[in-house]
């Protein structure tokens, strides 16, 4: 790099910490709400820093007295992890044999073309049938019939990744374990699998990312806290009659913290997957 | 091993997964241009044949028109701005300064932040009564009296573009960042040497590294934008006076909120052919972008 005046570096710093607070603020504001007693948040002028640290709010959410605010904050919580649990396990299963066969067989690339270009697809296109059908199938209102529209969203984009995967994968490998006599499906669970398992790794962090974040089919499909997920709950509460902000800014940091966790940990993975062509929906 | 046994194996191989996307994408895309000639309700009838009705209906209402220019402002300028914050970013981030790793690490939060996390975040701090860009602004002497930023019909959209700006331009930020890593250093040198200022170094040597990976982002983005729901229906519904109602909103509320099936199917397979001809004018501009760089 060429040399700098202070001019440049100071403009550099500057910039830095601009930067720095914008994508700091809102939330260190939201975490901050959370701590905040109910009356600093609504004093004027605004109390910018709690008087005394309030953590009470987390147990409340996080207590399972029944009918209480924690309980079904508690439940949509559990169906989330499970929905998306459920849902990533799925697409990935349906994800490595068909990206692995899209890898080594290019002549039916363009099926996997066809399925990547449903992404295009708004999903108020599938709502309505999807509606009609899980409501014929008893499944409105039901985690695994919201897990199974998921689908509609994760399967793709994990065959994605999984193909493009399996890609850099020699088929080298492949054919010398086949000559020594071994299967097709020796093969692939001995050596591809093995060497594919960093990829398995990051589609199944952005299928559950995904799945943790979607709302719209959340929305329309569950009513209740049989099957409600997280990302509904908040917006119930954002939208209700709740007169303590801090406990709707406790909820948000509550449900954001596993994929600000992952985002943070996997940083590495995640943003080659990102830079790569794999943008989050 | 034979072309043809390679080929079947590979059919049985994705069979799983075509089975999968023709049940829940392939059959209710289907069904959903069937209800779009009926007037099916979303329960109880199953509605009658009546040809291009609901389209003519939909396309000659004033709510699509003003729907169709909401969401259209809405994406333009949200995406433009992503851009532009994200490249700015990139560029930043792209120099030697002591913090440089803690703050790309940064970039990744709101990018992190569920969609309806961040809807629900900004929602408090526009609150009218309580919230935090009220205090601030009146607190710095900026803003007089408290306003109702998402209440007021001319401040509710441009509040919207500022939340979701905030989520997405690290993203770009990021990807722009990884295709400047990629610009050889004897380059930039080289260019140096020659005496090229900042902005001739920016547009004849940098640019051409950036456009290919921005162009996906643009795309990627723009279609997103269009499709937008979640963030709308959490921070404003698609008020105040429908102010911020989008294509998506507008398809929930004729299909679910009245329960329309037949015409919210019309609906959304006009918002589905708006997106895929964005999609495929985009492409053909990557495919140009792509090859003028290459």
């Amino acid at each position: 790099m060429e040399r700098k005046g202070l001019v440049f570096t100071v403009f550099i710093y500057a910039s830095a910490l601009l930067l720095a607070v914008l994508i700091l603020a809102p939330v260190l504001w939201l975490f901050i709400m959370s701590i905040s007693p109910a009356a600093d948040l609504s004093a004027k002028p605004l109390r910018w820093w709690p008087q005394e640290v309030d953590f009470s709010r987390y147990r409340m959410l996080l207590s399972t007295v029944e009918n209480s605010a924690g309980a079904a904050f508690v439940a949509s919580l559990y169906n989330s992890l499970r929905i998306a649990g459920m849902a990533t396990v799925a697409a990935i299963a349906l994800a490595i044999p068909a990206g692995w066969a899209v890898s080594r067989t290019p002549t039916v690339g363009w099926s996997l073309s066809m399925v990547i270009a449903t992404y295009m697809l708004p999903p108020v296109a599938l709502a309505v049938p999807l509606y009609m059908g899980l409501a014929w199938l008893g499944l409105l209102n039901n985690i695994f019939g919201l897990a199974l529209v998921y689908l509609t969203i994760l399967a793709p984009f994990t065959t994605w990744l999984m193909k493009s995967g399996f890609d850099s994968i020699p088929r080298e490998i492949e054919s010398a374990a086949m000559i020594d006599g071994a299967s097709l499906f020796q093969t692939l669970r001995i050596i591809t699998l093995p060497l594919a398992a960093p990829v398995v790794a990051t589609s199944a962090l952005f299928a559950l990312l995904l799945a943790w974040d979607e709302f719209f089919y959340a929305l329309l499909f569950t009513s209740d806290l049989r099957a409600k997920t997280l990302t509904v709950a908040i917006a119930d509460l954002a939208g209700g009659r709740v007169s303590d902000y801090g406990l709707i800014a406790t909820a948000g940091v509550l449900a954001a913290l596993p994929p600000v966790l992952i985002g943070l940990v996997m940083q590495r993975a995640l943003i080659s997957g990102l830079t790569s062509g794999g943008v989050k929906g | 091993m034979s072309g043809s046994w390679m080929t079947t194996r590979a059919w049985l191989l994705m069979l799983p997964l075509l089975v999968v996307m023709i049940s829940v994408i392939g059959w209710p895309l289907v069904d959903t241009v069937r209800l779009s000639f009926t007037d099916a309700k979303l329960v109880g009838t199953q509605g009658n044949f009546v040809g291009f009705d609901n389209y003519a209906k939909m396309l000659s209402g004033s709510n699509f028109q003003r729907t169709l220019i909401t969401t259209t402002w809405f994406a333009v300028i949200s995406v433009a701005a992503e851009m532009v914050l994200g490249v700015l970013a990139a560029l930043l981030l792209n120099q030697q300064f002591r913090g440089r790793a803690l703050l790309r690490a940064l970039m990744i939060l709101p990018w992190a932040l569920p969609t309806v996390v961040n809807a629900t975040l900004w929602r408090l701090i526009y609150n009218p009564e309580y919230g935090a860009l009220n205090a601030a602004l009146t607190q710095i002497g900026l803003l007089e009296a408290y306003r109702s930023w998402l209440g007021e019909p001319n401040t509710a959209l441009t509040a919207l573009i500022v939340a979701d700006c905030w989520k997405n331009f690290p993203l770009v930020a990021l990807i722009a960042l990884a295709a400047l890593q990629a610009v050889p250093r004897d380059i930039t040198a080289a260019s140096l040497v020659d005496g090229a200022g900042p902005i001739n170094r920016f547009r004849f040597v940098i640019l051409p590294y950036l456009a290919g990976p921005l162009m996906v982002a643009l795309v990627l983005r723009t279609i997103e934008a269009f499709k937008v729901f979640d963030i709308i229906w959490v921070m404003t519904r698609g008020g105040p006076a429908n102010s911020t109602r989008t294509l998506s909103i507008l398809v929930y509320q004729e299909a679910f909120s009245f329960q329309r099936a037949g015409s919210g199917a019309s609906l959304a397979l006009i918002v589905t052919l708006l997106v895929t001809v964005l999609a495929v004018a985009y492409a053909a501009l990557v495919r140009k972008v792509a090859g003028s760089t290459a």
